[in-house]
């Protein structure tokens, strides 16, 4: 698996494992199942096949059973997605240390980042295309947005993934655990530049946030 | 028998009709006999799927090649890689598995299998198969009107899809959206005549649990389409509108909603999965019950438990958009629904798997297409719980993982499933037995490439590689040498496989040719298609309509000698 680098995304790769290890059970009891009946039933020279109907107390119980049984390993995978998912898009964390904006269009990502001040929508605003730079161990939140058809943000470190809509500005949050370089994909068909729209997202220390926050200030952003 | 003796008088008419028809290809083209119109239908969906089939190569040499000069196509550029999978998936779904598994093999066994001479409409059935044949026309000629083909994807998510500044296919997009609408127009009026038929043309004595499931699954999807499709028709009158007219039923700054669409297209596109999906576990029942000599493991069961199944369908549409953007509290509701349908699921697979039980395997090209579907799909199936689990899908959605995923599904369905039918019946329509050695050569060198294809390809979506990207080059974490090596390995495997389908061709051909004739029962099969000559004559019953007596899966009856007991048997 790819690194983690948000504080959830441990709790989804949970979720697949735990999903993993359901589903690989039944998989391997149903495809096991499967081929030894096919060996253990093959044709025989005088052996003619039983005449079952399929409700017959002592074969029902065959289905009867793994149907109850798939039912429980639901609710298990049922809660524990619920519960992620929850976490990581039905709320917002009351104590984000930022708002970032995430502009989509065909085909580079637009990002408003609030500057020295840290509030967004002001004069010091930081915009670059491509390019997202946030601060190891904040939290942020994100507004994203699109200037023409669908996009999808994605950072597979992350874990996170939305669409943006045009029209719309949808809320959500990260905190990055890790500094470094990192995919921005978009995963969203956007047209035929959708190949193209690739971005990095630059996780960095306090010092190096700093440093490029004030260049970025100063010189010519964009 | 008074019916048997009018049921005979229309063959006769019929016949005498046909002779002072139309002649040549006008004959073939204007029939109304339901077992020629399911010849047009598969070899219409054979062509068609060649074509995506060609558009998978294209499209995956690029993939793994990135800027190869593709033999057969050349340079593949950004425009024309979308258009190749948008149109691949396009044609696989609604011009490959609908016409193959519903509309050619509904056609051909409804009428021979529950003991009917024809369809009831079978003008209307002729009407259907000339509206699918224009709505392939109209398909083919998007790719090639300036601008190329539609490339918004197969789920034609606006405003993509609306508005042409965008998607730079005017002509491609509205011409795409209209093969669809007229598709859609085919499978109702083919829909309307196999629900009709079963419900009504019975062979005397037929009762509901005398039909074999086949009939039933390809009825209960017909149903599925028919309640499906409406909204989704809807839907793309206003998606015209929006690209014709300039109308803004999608665009957010005239009032319009982008997602409404997805709502539209996925309330049909899920159930879709449904309708294809339920005739290919018909055609696998039914192709083991003969071959495991074997009475189906609860016919009941697996007829209510379809039903269950397809009620659910209809419940777990968004689990497509969990990250389009809706209330997220939604996402809630639909991952239970969705985990709800793996239980009828799961019990259509235990039923299959259980038949198998106390059977006698006899391992025959068609049986091992029947179980290679089983075996095949389990992996889709539970591939999907990742996908419909919420939190989990936060990760997978859009990426490899979900190509993957309904791969598993779709191949099994639209590729192994035809492919069970077809060398089972096979005999039945052209009255020879096709060559086993040849199949079963053509019968791994299907199955073996397609799981080398996809199980790099799930590989791939856990590392985090996201779909419709014609260059990984420009995603340094996507661009390694490990992820191109999987990209390789899975189309060299696709290139082994589609070379392994010229020995199908082959066989087709000289089995037809040459072949050992097949006679009336070459299966020892009870369903009532092989009480009659192969292939049947025009009006199916030249001895008269069959009287029927039990249900369709008699095999191994302790009271008989033989393990199986034909449904027209009086005793």
């Amino acid at each position: 698996m790819i690194p983690q680098a948000s504080t959830y995304a441990a709790s989804i790769d949970n979720v697949i494992l735990l999903i993993a290890v359901l589903v690989g059970f039944w998989f391997i009891a149903a495809e096991g199942m499967f081929f030894w009946l096919i060996w253990r039933f093959r044709a025989k020279e005088g052996v003619k096949s039983e005449y079952l109907e399929g409700h017959e107390p002592h074969v029902k119980k065959w289905i009867t059973w793994p149907h109850s049984l798939v039912l429980v390993c639901d609710v298990f995978i049922i809660i524990g997605a619920v519960q992620v998912w929850y976490n990581v898009k039905q709320r917002l964390p009351d104590d984000a240390d930022a708002t970032i904006r995430i502009i989509g269009q065909q085909w580079a990502w637009t990002f408003q980042h609030p500057g020295a001040d840290n509030d967004l929508d002001t004069a010091d605003d930081i915009f670059t295309v491509d390019d997202l730079h946030v601060e190891v161990d904040r939290t942020y939140i994100f507004q994203l947005q699109s200037r023409d058809v669908l996009h999808s943000f994605s950072v597979p470190v992350f874990r996170i993934k939305q669409d943006a809509i045009p029209g719309r500005s949808i809320m959500g949050w990260f905190e990055p655990t890790q500094t470094g370089e990192y995919d921005v994909q978009c995963v969203e068909i956007c047209g035929i530049g959708h190949g193209v729209m690739a971005a990095r997202i630059h996780i960095e220390d306090a010092q190096q946030h700093a440093d490029w926050i004030r260049s970025a200030s100063t010189g010519t952003a964009q | 028998m008074a019916h048997t003796a009018t049921a005979a008088d229309t063959h006769h008419d019929a016949h005498a009709h046909e002779h002072h028809g139309p002649q040549g290809i006008l004959k073939y083209l204007w029939s109304t006999d339901h077992k020629m119109i399911a010849m047009q239908y598969l070899f219409t969906g054979i062509a068609m799927g060649l074509i995506g089939a060609y558009m998978a190569y294209v499209f995956r040499m690029q993939t793994a090649f990135p800027g190869v000069n593709v033999p057969g196509f050349g340079q593949v550029s950004p425009g024309e890689y979308n258009s190749l999978i948008t149109n691949h998936g396009t044609i696989m779904i609604f011009w490959v598995a609908m016409p193959v598994l519903v509309a050619a093999f509904g056609n051909f066994l409804i009428p021979l299998m529950i003991g009917a001479d024809d369809m009831v409409f079978p003008r209307i059935n002729r009407l259907s198969y000339q509206v699918f044949l224009l709505s392939a026309i109209v398909l083919i000629v998007s790719f090639f009107v300036p601008g190329g083909g539609f490339g918004g994807a197969w789920t034609a998510y606006p405003p993509l899809s609306a508005v042409a500044e965008y998607n730079q296919t005017n002509l491609g997009s509205s011409l795409w959206l209209l093969a669809v609408a007229l598709e859609f127009v085919a499978f109702l009026l083919g829909g309307i005549n196999f629900i009709t038929t079963l419900m009504n043309s019975r062979a005397p004595g037929m009762r509901a649990y005398d039909i074999p499931l086949v009939c039933w699954m390809i009825v209960i999807a017909s149903i599925l389409f028919m309640l499906s499709v409406g909204p989704l028709i809807a839907g793309a009158v206003m998606l015209f509108f929006d690209q014709t007219l300039g109308t803004g039923f999608y665009d957010p700054a005239r009032g319009g909603d982008p997602v409404l669409w997805q709502h539209l297209f996925w309330f049909f596109g899920h159930p879709e999965v449904y309708v294809v999906l339920l005739p290919a576990i018909g055609i696998t029942i039914d192709v083991i019950a003969t071959f495991a000599r074997k009475k189906v493991f609860g016919y009941k069961l697996m007829l209510y438990t379809t039903v269950a199944t397809g009620v659910l369908s209809f419940f777990v549409w968004a689990h497509h958009q969990f990250i389009a953007g809706i209330d997220p509290r939604m996402a809630n509701v639909f991952t239970i629904t969705t985990l709800l349908i793996s239980v009828p699921i799961a019990e259509l697979c235990f039923v299959i798997i259980a038949t198998l039980y106390g059977g006698s395997i006899r391992l025959t090209t068609p049986m091992l297409w029947a179980l290679a579907f089983m075996a095949e799909f389990l992996i889709g199936g539970v591939t999907g719980i990742f996908l419909g689990a919420s939190g989990a899908d936060i990760y997978f959605h859009d990426t490899y993982f979900v190509l993957a995923h309904f791969h598993y599904t779709f191949f099994p369905i639209a590729i192994i499933g035809t492919f069970a039918a077809f060398t089972y019946w096979f005999p039945k329509m052209f009255g020879r037995m096709m060559n086993d050695t040849l199949g079963k050569i053509h019968f791994w060198g299907t199955i073996i490439p397609f799981n080398i294809i996809f199980i790099p390809l799930f590989v791939l979506g856990i590392g985090g590689e996201h779909r419709r990207i014609y260059n990984y080059e420009h995603f340094p974490e996507l661009a390694g040498e490990g992820m191109f090596m999987l990209r390789q390995i899975a189309t060299v495997a696709l290139l082994v496989m589609l070379i392994f389908q010229v020995v199908f061709f082959y066989n087709c051909y000289v089995s037809w040719k040459k072949g050992e004739k097949a006679g009336k029962n070459p299966w020892k099969a009870n369903t009532l298609e092989w009480t009659t000559e192969s292939p049947p004559p025009h009006g199916n019953w030249p001895e008269g309509l069959p009287n029927v007596y039990r249900g369709p899966y008699e095999y191994g009856h302790p009271d008989r000698k033989e393990d199986y007991w034909p449904q027209n048997q009086p005793s």
